[in-house]
Order: C-alpha cells, then structure tokens, then sequence
C-alpha cells in the first residue's frame, strides 16, 4: 500500500511539475514568476540538506556554506569569462571539492553527529567573516572584485551553452530552475532507490550492524556529503545568476538556520517534504514581509519574518514533529487501513 | 585440532588499567563449535568485540587464517568472513525484514544470487511471514532472528554468536539450537551463552571466562563436573543448570 502511495506521489510530482514548466509562465505574472523562480532554487538547496541529513544521517548545519562557495566560484568565473557554462560547471566542482576536503577530516575522522553540525556552522561562519573583510580593491581575482560586506553585484544570466549573448530572460530563468528542481528530485529519488542509497539508509539507521555487515560506512557519508555540497554549490550557482548578485549573507547563521527549518517543517527523511517546506515558509515570510495589514491587525508597523520563523519552527516541532509530508502519509494510510 | 580458524596470542584489554581481557591464547579449528561461558564481566563480550574490530586491543595479536587482523576495521574483518551477532540484537529498524537481509547478502553477491540466499533465510528462520515488515515493529525473540539471518546471509567464514537465545522462548530456543547444528556443518563457531540446558543441547567443547582470563577449556561434560566452575560459574546458574 505504501509503494502504491510513492507511485502515486511520484507521478503527481511529475505531471504538476511538467504541467508548470510548459503553463506557468504563460499564466502568471512576471513579479509571481521571479519569486517561483527562487522558490524553486531554495529548494534544491533544501533538497541537498534532505538528502545529506535525512538519508545520510549527517547533520550539516552549515549547508549554506557550500551554496554560497557555488554562487562565489560562479561569480568569480563568469565575470572573467563572460560565458556561463563552465562558471556554473565550477560552481558545482569547487563545492564538492571543498567537501571532499572538509568531509573527509570530519567523516574519517569520526566526529560525533553534534560535533559535525557545529563544525559545518562555523565553516559558514568563518566564510561569512572573511568576504565581509574583502571590501577593498585589493581583492580581487582578475576582474572581479569580491566586494566584502557590498558582495558581487551585476552579474549576467546564464546563457544558452556556448552562446554569451543568448542570455536566458525571465521565463528562461523559471524553466532553467524549476527544471534543474524536478532533475534533482528525481534524481536523489532513483539515488535513494539504488543500491548506494540503501546502503547509505542502512547506515543512518544503524552505522556499527552496516559495518559489521562489511559497508564502509564513513566511504558512503562522504560521497553524500560531497554530492550534497555539489547540489546546494549548483543552487547556488542559480542563486547569483537569479538575483544578478551574491553576497556574503549566504554564509550568515539566519540562512544556515533557515534551511533547517525548512526541512523539518516538510519532514525529515523525505524529499517531497524539504520541498513543499522551503516553499511554504519562503511564502509566508514574504507575505508577512508585503502584508501591511497582517501587521497593523496586531499593532506593529513591520512584522519581524525571524520571530515568525522560530515561532514557526517551535510549533512545529511541538505540534506537528515529524513534519507535513511524514504526518499526511500517516494519516493517509491510517485512514486506507481503516477503511480496507 | 585442524589448522585454526582463529587465534588470538596474548589478547589483552584494559579499560582505565583495570583488564577486562587479560593475555588471552585461544585457538579454534576449521569448522569447530566453541562455546564460552563465564559469569557477567569475565570478558566474553570484550573478546568477541576485539576480534570483530569493535575495540582495539591494548595488547596481544588476533590471527585470522593465519593472517594478522589485530585491530583492522570492523567492515575488513566483516570482508575477511567474520560475522557477528551481537548481545543486544543491532538491526535497521526502520527497514523491513527483507530489506535488511538483502543489504546483507547483497553486500558479497550478485543481485540474483542475493534474493536466492534471502528467501533460503527467511525460509530457514521462520521469518517469511513477517518478511514486509519493519524490523522494528517485531517481537525480540523475531529480531534475534533477524539479526542472525542478516550475519548468515553473508556467508561468514566465522560466526560469533553472543547470546543467541536471550530473551526467547522455549520453543524459539530450541529451534536456534536445531539451526546451530545445522549451520556448524558449514562453518566454524564460537557461541556465548549463560543457558547451559542450550550449551549441552549444542556444545562439545567448552571454554570457561573468569576475569578475564581462561578458566578451562574442556569437553562439556568436563566443565560441568569441575569443582573451579562450579564455584565461580555454574554455583550461579543452579536453577538455568538443572
């Protein structure tokens, strides 16, 4: 029953998604357009947490570092090359190289789960504070500036491959990221079902029986960790081509904390959940950021999207622990076993 | 005794100075069955995580086959052909039985061979029925079976059974010893076990744990009749003895 409710899942997914890809732009207007757009790369970012913490049991509290090195190394690139196509492909490789890098010290070294979370943050962290000291002229790699605290505005969209001045507009843009969005679900999807992915699930629930059973187990955190350090690198990417800027706030402890409230508001251990999560609160914060009524209904000029977040966050984790996606299943299946 | 399977040379383990294993010299032969048995903290457990790579010894060389494995990790041992079913059943509850067993076998094998190797399991150990489900939604004497279901379907060279039959029934008991006899055809054993109704019921040779070192080793109904393991062992066990 349950792999009758995936099946079903999976192809609502692909049909809504497909249906989007083809209608939306034709139907919504350009301002709707741009904000699903973002939607959509926060979520692969998202997806590259749900797929590291959620079925490699890493809890990489500092994910944003790895979306921020790909949206810096695309920055960099591009405004040197003029080209999009290898920039993004480095925005991809020099986050899982540093992955790779910082993944391995932490993996083959065996540090304990808290531990891991602490280290990723401040990784961010201490990448938060060394672009925020780059302000000055002298750094610089060819001729882009890294612009400190002002970070790297001006970038060019992303162009057809090969072609710098077929530069995609804002429909392009939607379709690049809602597409690259189903790519990667799917894909993590048939990762999961493979081999490595049951072995790496295994190992989440329990690292010492999958090693007694002959798994390497930290060969298989490392290679999610870097796969996920290359899809959060790749979001980034279409972060900075998204917003024609990036900047040192990806690396910030608000942003790091906010994907983690993205995924446990959609469940843990889905992928579907980091989705509609990442979609959900991204909504309501820019709701609650345009909506003057919401805040003189309770006496405030502006409502403050940080204690909304935590005030978010608390009630889910009180109310609904295990996250929208895992609660609907449960009660979809309680009600089909009830019913049958 | 034939070319051992396993030796272990001065096997030491110390937590904070004080031994938990203390120069042991064991030996077991292609195809033997050994049991051990011991009070609780004579280190029969701390033995079996030494040579399963789940502690590093302070002390001592384990040989595998002749080779030296002291202190390799616990997935080479498990590669070498060591399969361990721990005291405390260790199991992937959120996977279902079937799953578990094929991560199991699939780790060695082909796709095939795998899926013919997990329906022989679950055939063998009466697991069938319950294949769908999570593991963690079964009864302990089922996760038991599990858990040695998942440490057969790798085939292992050597199996370390650490209480096999705690917290199980009568009946499941005596169906783990039937399932002993069978498999100790195939491969070689070494089974921990405080019940020694099941010792007797699978046992020929016997060695004795009493802090941290090798009382005895002897045919069973040897160390049922010696005065030293009545004193330091069985006197305790009376009521599971007789």
């Amino acid at each position: 029953m349950k792999r009758a409710a995936d099946r079903i899942g999976i192809a609502a997914i692909a049909i809504l998604g497909l249906g989007a890809l083809i209608g939306v732009p034709h139907v919504v207007e350009l301002f709707t357009l741009v904000d699903v757009a973002v939607y959509c790369i926060l979520a692969i970012l998202a997806l590259s947490l749900a797929f590291v913490w959620g079925f490699g049991g890493i809890l990489s509290f500092g994910q944003s570092a790895f979306f921020g090195l790909g949206g810096y190394a695309y920055a960099l690139a591009v405004i040197n090359m003029g080209e999009s196509t290898v920039p993004i492909l480095l925005g991809a490789i020099v986050p899982m190289l540093f992955a790779a890098l910082l993944g391995y010290f932490m993996i083959y070294g065996r540090i304990s789960d808290v531990y891991l979370a602490v280290i990723t943050l401040t990784v961010s962290l201490i990448f938060y504070h060394l672009i925020n000291s780059t302000a000055g002229p002298e750094y610089a790699i060819g001729r882009a500036r890294l612009g400190g605290h002002n970070g790297i505005p001006g970038l060019p969209p992303i162009n057809i491959p090969g072609n710098a001045a077929a530069q995609l507009d804002y429909a392009g843009t939607f379709r690049l990221s809602l597409g690259a969005l189903l790519l990667v679900y799917f894909g993590l999807r048939a990762l999961i079902a493979s081999r490595f992915g049951r072995a790496l699930v295994a190992i989440r629930e329990n690292e010492l029986r999958a090693e007694l059973l002959g798994y390497d187990s930290r060969r298989y955190k490392l290679i999610a960790f870097v796969i996920g350090g290359g899809i959060a690198g790749f979001a980034g990417v279409l972060f900075a081509s998204w917003g024609s800027f990036i900047g040192p706030g990806v690396f910030g402890i608000a942003f790091a904390a906010q994907i983690i409230i993205w995924i446990l508001v959609g469940g843990l251990g889905t992928l579907a959940g980091a989705v509609l999560g990442t979609v959900l609160i991204q909504y309501l914060t820019t709701w609650l950021g345009q909506s003057k009524s919401v805040a003189a209904l309770i006496g405030l000029a502006k409502i403050d999207t940080s204690l909304v977040l935590g005030a978010v966050l608390i009630l889910f984790v009180l109310l609904v622990p295990s996250g929208v996606i895992p609660t609907l299943r449960k009660l979809w299946l309680g009600r089909r076993g009830a019913s049958a | 005794m034939s070319a051992p399977i396993l030796e272990t040379r001065g096997l030491t383990k110390r937590f904070g100075g004080v031994p938990a294993v203390d120069g042991v010299d064991f030996k077991l032969g292609e195809g033997e069955l050994r049991c051990l048995i011991g009070p609780n903290g004579a280190g029969k457990s701390t033995f079996f995580k030494m040579i399963t790579g789940q502690l590093a010894p302070t002390a001592g060389t384990v040989l595998f086959r002749g080779a030296d494995v002291t202190g390799e990790e616990r997935h080479r041992l498990a590669r070498h052909g060591i399969g361990i079913k721990t005291q405390v059943p260790s199991l992937f509850d959120g996977l279902d039985v079937r799953e578990s067993l094929h991560l199991a076998a699939r780790r060695f094998h082909g796709a095939s061979d795998a899926r013919r190797i997990v329906d022989a399991i679950l055939a063998e150990t009466h697991l069938d029925a319950v294949a769908g489900r999570k593991v963690g939604e079964l009864a302990h004497g089922q996760r038991q079976w599990v858990e040695l279901g998942m440490v057969l379907a790798r085939e292992p060279l050597l199996l370390l059974l650490d209480e096999p039959t705690a917290g199980m029934t009568p009946d499941e008991t005596r169906r783990t010893a039937a399932l002993i006899a069978r498999l100790r055809q195939r491969r070689a054993m070494i089974v921990v076990e405080h019940d020694m109704h099941f010792v007797r019921m699978i046992a020929e040779a016997v060695t004795v744990f009493h802090q941290g070192r090798i009382l005895m080793e002897a045919p069973i109904g040897e160390v049922l009749r010696d005065a030293r393991v009545r004193e330091v062992y069985l006197g305790a066990h009376k009521d599971r003895h007789a």
